[in-house]
């Protein structure tokens, strides 16, 4: 199997001579850029080399060698290996780095991202805000220095739980027995909240001209959310209206944020798991997939070979429940409450059954551990799974597009609304669906093969038009595509052990990093993973597929009427889980 | 046509409507429970199933897997004089493994010579901050902790479970989970057959 980081297909050192070099650190890979070249070698990427799609970016704080780095993973839209590239600046404030969203847009929130937890500043970026955290927050809190108001020790397992034993709440270590930490001179008294300017002042801005014969208008700031049952969570967006047209909007979010990135840091390798049901929880299976995926290339370990079909079949049934949803909650959105969605729900329900059956757990399903899963699926559970593959979900599906792809008004509201090209789809790291409605066939199953993809015999779903009918239809094709995975997985089945290690709770890496993708039925679901060698990662980033699909919204909302934005916001198809982490 | 697309889609609706009613009367005529029975509730989350396949909760309810998991109890097992044997040695792996710690045991030590004892002393779980991922009672070499069935623990303040509120019985256990019990017994048997056999064993002069 080919690992997309350790098979490097262009040498950056020799192309640059003087400015570039090879990552040299044990375990690392890639290369250093200096920052004043950054923007000169990207662009050289991008046009000359054809690593057009920048997947991921994120920040690293090495605080014993006082930098700070940002790591930047590069792909082929075509397929095969990526690259990975780096830039380290002194860990002294202001830090500063030029911006890479004029090259690529799909930098732009996980930009804003470093500069909220790391703090690390970018130059030349169109609207650098924070985006997690709320402004007037004290402290970049990724920071290794940084800690939290229930602070207890650096890593878990914590000495208080045990030889010691003493019960406390948490609450008790904070004097106003809450989840907050306030700048010292802090009186809630006196403050006021003023920082809504900046994001308002973002805006685009509509300027009225007195042309002849057009009545003059004035535009209107309507904010959206963050409780609002069409945002699909606890999404604020802020839009500026003429009339009914959307001149402009920003996505504000934040109100789930939790820092799963530092709980990882703080955490075992193992205790990370559940966690990461908790991301993206409709794909609890997926999330762990990738997660596990990530921590076996840091490990070097193989996947028992029955677990590898297991991993496959609870992945695909993840992703079918997701389409199903998503099909059900657009709808919802475009107004037809409950009928369509509770039809979608039924079969998934059923899914739902079998992953409580093998898991647990419905939903925070826990299932893979490093090197296979936790337990083994019963000749029953098969049996059902097989029922469901082989008689059930096809009809089913059938049956849904016969409802309602020919409804007429569902086909007069997304037929050629919110249409993304395949240039801006890529230019705003867009994956998944979205990507490939978009008329670019790049699915991660087929570009860069992970655990036992290879094997199967299936197309990869794409639609050329890119529009939200498109959108909508190609997640009955992944349905379609699923199914068919599922049919040669449960057929092919091999008998043997269902993990390749020892029960071990005490996981130590050796000193290196990995990302490792796969394809979430929301698009490319990233980790990426620092190991110094001891029993918890130095640092573990989640590259969302919600969060970096969201920065196109802009882009495709603008001269559009603002009833569509409702369904755009569907059909993006995020999970605020994932999105705030 | 315009209009046909709704159409073609409302019969879908309609069929369903129909085939709620008509598996509803081959059941009766066939004197069998649909609704609040085992059966009924087997054939409604089976591939088989047609119409509306609602769950009548909390009239009846879906048929717990053995795997469900929901907070941990200790297991402790019943000897023959009526005391209770807890299986929990206090080693602390659950505590150690547990994502979100919340976990907290207390040790005892014998009281004439201080040294540790293998009893808890007390063991709390905050249950508020629990996750219910599993982890205590996959990582446990004593079978001592295992996820529980119970579900309707609601309640209005905030709960930590003590020692005394954690214990329920190996027969709970092995009602809720009889295959898991009766391969952790047979490996438990076997292991003692094979400690009996090896004292038994002549030592090598």
């Amino acid at each position: 199997m080919a690992t997309a980081i350790e098979t490097q297909t262009v040498d950056l050192a020799a192309r640059f001579p003087g400015i570039v070099s090879a990552d040299s650190r044990p375990g690392y890979a890639g290369f250093m850029i200096p920052k004043e070249n950054l923007v000169e070698v990207a662009t050289a990427l991008r046009d000359e080399l054809g690593y057009d799609l920048l997947t991921s970016l994120t920040g690293v704080d090495y605080i014993a060698e006082n930098k700070m780095e940002v790591v930047y993973h590069a792909y082929k839209t075509t397929g095969g290996a990526g690259i990975v590239f780096k830039v380290q600046v002194e860990r002294v404030d202001p830090m500063e780095i030029p911006s890479l969203t004029h090259l690529w847009h799909g930098v732009e929130f996980q930009e804003r991202e470093v500069w909220d937890l790391f703090g690390i500043k970018f130059a030349n970026h169109p609207d650098l805000r924070r985006i997690l955290m709320w402004e007037g927050f004290d402290g970049h809190p990724l920071r290794k220095d940084w800690r939290e108001p229930f602070f207890e020790e650096e890593v878990k397992p914590y000495k208080s739980r045990w030889p010691e034993g003493k019960h406390t709440f948490a609450e008790d270590k904070n004097i106003f027995h809450d989840n907050l930490k306030f700048p010292k001179d802090f009186d809630p008294e006196k403050y006021v909240v003023d920082k809504e300017e900046d994001l308002y002042a973002s805006l685009e801005r509509y300027t009225l001209k007195d042309e002849a014969g057009k009545m003059k208008t004035d535009h209107i700031v309507v904010n959206l959310g963050p409780h609002h049952p069409s945002t699909h969570g606890v999404l604020r967006v802020a839009v500026t209206l003429d009339g009914e047209t959307v001149i402009g909007l920003k996505p504000v979010m934040g109100y789930l944020h939790r820092n799963h990135e530092k709980i990882g840091e703080r955490n075992t390798y193992l205790q990370i798991i559940p966690y990461t049901d908790r991301l993206d929880y409709f794909n609890s299976m997926s999330n762990n997939f990738g997660y596990v995926t990530t921590v076996e290339k840091l490990l070097k370990i193989q996947v028992a070979e029955r677990a590898e079909y297991i991993r496959v079949i609870m992945a695909e049934l993840s992703r079918i429940q997701n389409h199903l949803i998503f099909v059900g909650m657009l709808i919802n959105d475009l107004g037809s409450m409950y009928t369509p969605s509770l039809y979608a729900f039924e079969e998934r329900e059923l899914i739902l059954d079998i992953f409580e059956a093998v898991s647990g757990s419905r939903m925070m399903c826990n299932y893979y551990r490093f090197g296979g899963v936790v337990r083994d699926v019963s000749d029953d559970i098969l049996q059902k799974i097989k029922d469901l593959v082989f008689d059930r979900l096809p009809a089913k599906t059938d049956e849904m597009e016969r409802f309602l792809n020919e409804n007429e008004i569902l086909v007069g509201r997304l037929k050629g609304t919110h249409v993304l090209s395949a240039e801006e789809a890529i230019n705003y790291s867009v994956t998944g669906p979205v990507l490939r409605a978009a008329g670019v066939p790049y699915d991660l199953r087929r570009a860069d093969p992970y655990s036992i993809y290879d094997r199967f015999d299936f197309d990869v779903a794409v639609r050329q038009n890119g529009d939200m009918m498109d959108n909508y239809l190609i997640r009955f094709d992944e349905i379609r595509q699923s199914i068919r995975i599922l049919e040669q997985a449960v057929k092919g089945i091999p008998q043997g052990p269902i993990n390749s290690q020892k029960p071990n709770y005490q996981i130590k890496a050796p000193a290196g990093e990995a990302y490792g993708r796969i394809e979430s039925p929301k698009g490319e679901l990233g980790f990426y993973m620092v190991s110094n060698g001891k029993g918890n990662p130095y640092r573990y980033h989640v590259r969302a597929p919600s969060f970096v699909n969201l920065t196109a919204i802009e882009k495709m909302c603008t001269g559009t009427k603002i009833q569509d934005f409702v369904a755009l916001v569907a059909m993006l198809d995020i999970v605020m889980g994932e999105l705030d982490r | 046509m315009y209009g046909l697309g709704i159409l073609k889609g409302l019969s879908v609706t309609w069929k369903r409507y129909w085939d709620t009613y008509i598996d509803d009367i081959s059941w009766a005529m066939s004197g069998k429970k649909r609704y609040q029975s085992e059966e009924g509730i087997k054939h409604r989350s089976s591939k088989n199933t047609k119409g509306i396949f609602t769950i009548q909760y909390p009239e009846e309810q879906l048929i717990t897997p053995e795997e469900f998991r929901f907070v941990p109890f200790l297991v402790y097992d019943e000897l023959a004089d009526g005391t209770k044997n807890i299986r929990c040695t206090s080693c602390g792996i659950c505590a150690k493994v547990c994502p979100p710690q919340c976990i907290w045991i207390v040790r005892s030590n014998d009281p004439v010579t201080g040294k540790p004892v293998p009893v808890p002393a007390n063991y709390y779980i905050d249950i508020d901050i629990c996750m219910n991922c599993g982890f205590c009672a996959e990582y446990c070499p004593f079978d001592a902790i295992k996820m529980d069935h119970d579900f309707n623990i609601a309640s209005t303040e905030r709960s930590v479970y003590n020692l005394e509120k954690l214990l329920k019985p190996a027969s709970y256990y092995a009602e809720i989970r009889p295959q898991n019990y009766a391969i952790e017994e047979e490996a438990r048997k076997a292991k003692e057959a094979a400690k009996a056999a090896k004292a038994a064993a002549p030592k090598p002069a």
